[in-house]
């Protein structure tokens, strides 16, 4: 579970076809909106948001990083009855601190993916709760228990997830 | 300036995207009536994904339905057996409901009782969810041009499940009861206590604005009121699971939905409610107080001389016109309890019968002539009600005095 920290020009950057770039994040907001309807527990995982920290880490350029937070978060506010921006927001400020921290660190083994994914799901909810408090208005509870549970739900599922989506990428 | 821009030509590029969103979200909080402003980002992302959801709700229904339709018949005449028995025992009682449902809607009629009912509604398949905990909501696969208009209620046969909030073309997005900023008004079945039933974060439901000093037990139904003129009222919502007492005035009342909204699969739209007011002439006779005046002797004109001592109940006056009639017991009355005046037993049994009267109010009057006793009492309630007429009296004649 090593963490390495590394110099721009060690890391490998990566990139994903065009196709994949289209249709990962429009099968992850499909799926988080059709499985959790028969898998009802499915509703505590973020899949936008695992693909954005994947994207991010693997791209490994900050404005890449700002814009697919940003694209994913406002496809997936379109679907729900919220104001739009609420995850767009909170995901744009991921890709860019996953792409930011993507230089600095090697981000190619399971432990350092999994801490990863805990922090910035953390970082996730408190920039949406801060937003949908504060310029919304919504009274959200924040469960400390609840959102731990999730954070390891999702950082367990995260390293899965990269995994998969490593055979996709393609070294520039 | 050139060597700035591309020091921080990240940085600002977050900023830029962020104060963009940002101002976003102020013109929709702004413009919270209507989705225009975000509406066709709105459609563009509904329209990229129900497709694909319906496809695969459509498959999955479709495989489902030729398994159990064709393949996986086991069981199914021991089943229907049952069913025929069911159906038996439902039209016995039936016949018995629609007897309750009669009376109940002769007193709708006295009461001028506007009744609302369901009178059209639209099956709809659920293709998606949200996909988040925040905004508890479900997609069906109805839209616009099916009918579907924003504010209609949506139900099961369990129970309701919320409201459609925004239409499109061919789907419709649907606000569950348990989210946060759904309000239904609710009534307790059987204390009539009213509240306002509202999701709560964890997508649990509960009944506000209960006063601490009302009783609420658990398991009590909660049924809607109709005082949100969305949901018609008296469909169930679910029963009372928890009571505790809040941090203010109120009950925290936890509500556990009748319907199951995790796992919803196929639901009812109302697209028309009715609203009518029952006539009197749809319930019979109308008032109890007319079918009593109806049945009451004709009150003899005034006569000219004052009648004091008629009200003191003493013997008839000379020149009266009444000294010479004899006081004939009156037919069926029963028998005086022994106050001497003979009015009062009678007066009583009405007054204790007229609810009765009402009730029976097809049933031919029996107006029976008696004798006046007393001016000064014109409508003295005399004739038997369907209440004593009931009770076997022996003839008055045959009373021994």
């Amino acid at each position: 579970m090593a963490i390495t920290y590394t110099s721009g020009e060690q890391v490998e950057v990566y990139r994903f076809g065009i196709a994949a770039t289209i249709l990962i994040p429009l099968t992850a907001v499909f799926l988080q909106a059709f499985l959790p309807l028969r898998l009802h527990f499915f509703s505590i995982f973020d899949l936008p948001l695992l693909v954005t920290i994947s994207f991010a880490i693997a791209r490994r350029s900050q404005v890449a990083g700002i814009f697919t937070g940003a694209l994913i978060g406002v496809f997936q506010d379109a679907l729900t009855h919220q104001p739009i921006g609420l995850y767009g927001i909170s995901k744009t400020v991921v890709g860019f601190g996953a792409s930011s921290l993507g230089i600095k660190l090697d981000a190619e083994n399971a432990g350092a993916r999994l801490l990863l994914t805990l922090f910035f799901y953390g970082v996730h909810e408190v920039v949406y709760f801060t937003i949908a408090r504060g310029l919304v208005s919504l009274h959200l509870e924040w469960s400390w228990q609840h959102e731990l549970g999730s954070a390891v739900a999702n950082a367990l599922l995260g390293v899965l997830l990269y995994a998969l989506l490593d055979r996709l990428k393609q070294r520039t | 300036m050139e060597t700035v821009l591309g020091r921080y030509r990240n940085l600002i590029v977050l900023v830029g995207v962020l104060f963009a969103q940002v101002l976003g979200l102020a013109v929709q909080v702004k413009r919270t009536t209507d989705i225009e402003s975000s509406r066709l980002i709105r459609v563009w992302a509904v329209g990229a994904v129900s497709p694909l959801e319906k496809a695969l709700v459509w498959a999955q229904t479709s495989t489902g339905n030729l398994w159990h339709n064709y393949f996986y018949l086991r069981g199914v005449r021991a089943e229907n057996r049952e069913l025929k028995q069911q159906i038996e025992q439902m039209r016995i009682e039936q016949v018995r409901m629609s007897q309750d449902a009669d009376q109940a809607r002769r007193l709708q009629a006295l009461l001028a009782f506007k009744e609302q009912f369901i009178s059209q509604t639209r099956a709809a398949q659920v293709i998606g969810s949200t996909g988040s905990e925040q905004s508890r909501a479900i997609y069906i696969d109805k839209g616009e041009k099916d009918g579907i208009k924003p504010d209609m209620a949506v139900i099961t046969a369990d129970g309701i499940v919320g409201k459609v909030l925004h239409v499109y073309r061919s789907t419709s997005l649907v606000l569950l009861i348990s989210d946060q900023t759904s309000g239904v008004g609710a009534i307790l079945d059987k204390s009539r206590l009213q509240g306002i039933l509202r999701g709560m974060p964890s997508g649990e439901i509960a009944l506000e604005r209960i006063m601490t000093d009302e009783q609420v037990p658990a398991g009590e139904l909660v049924l809607t009121s109709g005082g949100d003129r969305i949901f018609p009222k008296g469909l169930p919502i679910g029963r009372v699971t928890k009571v505790s007492t809040g941090s203010d005035l109120f009950l925290n009342v936890r509500v556990k939905p009748a319907a199951n909204l995790s796992k919803l699969e196929e639901v009812l739209v109302v697209t028309k409610v009715d609203e009518r007011q029952i006539a009197p002439d749809q319930a019979g006779p109308a008032r109890a107080a007319d079918v009593l005046a109806e049945r009451l002797p004709t009150v003899p004109p005034k006569p000219a001389e004052p009648t004091g001592a008629a009200a003191a109940g003493a013997a008839p006056q000379p020149g009266t016109g009444l000294e010479n009639k004899p006081v004939q017991p009156k037919p069926k009355a029963p028998a005086p309890a022994g106050d001497g005046s003979g009015t009062a037993p009678v007066a009583r049994k009405v007054a204790t019968a007229a609810p009765s009267a009402a009730t029976a109010a097809t049933t031919p009057g029996t107006a029976v002539k008696t004798p006046q006793k007393s001016v000064k009492a014109p409508v003295e309630p005399k004739p038997q009600p369907p209440a004593v007429e009931s009770q076997p009296q022996p003839p008055a004649q045959d009373n021994p005095q």
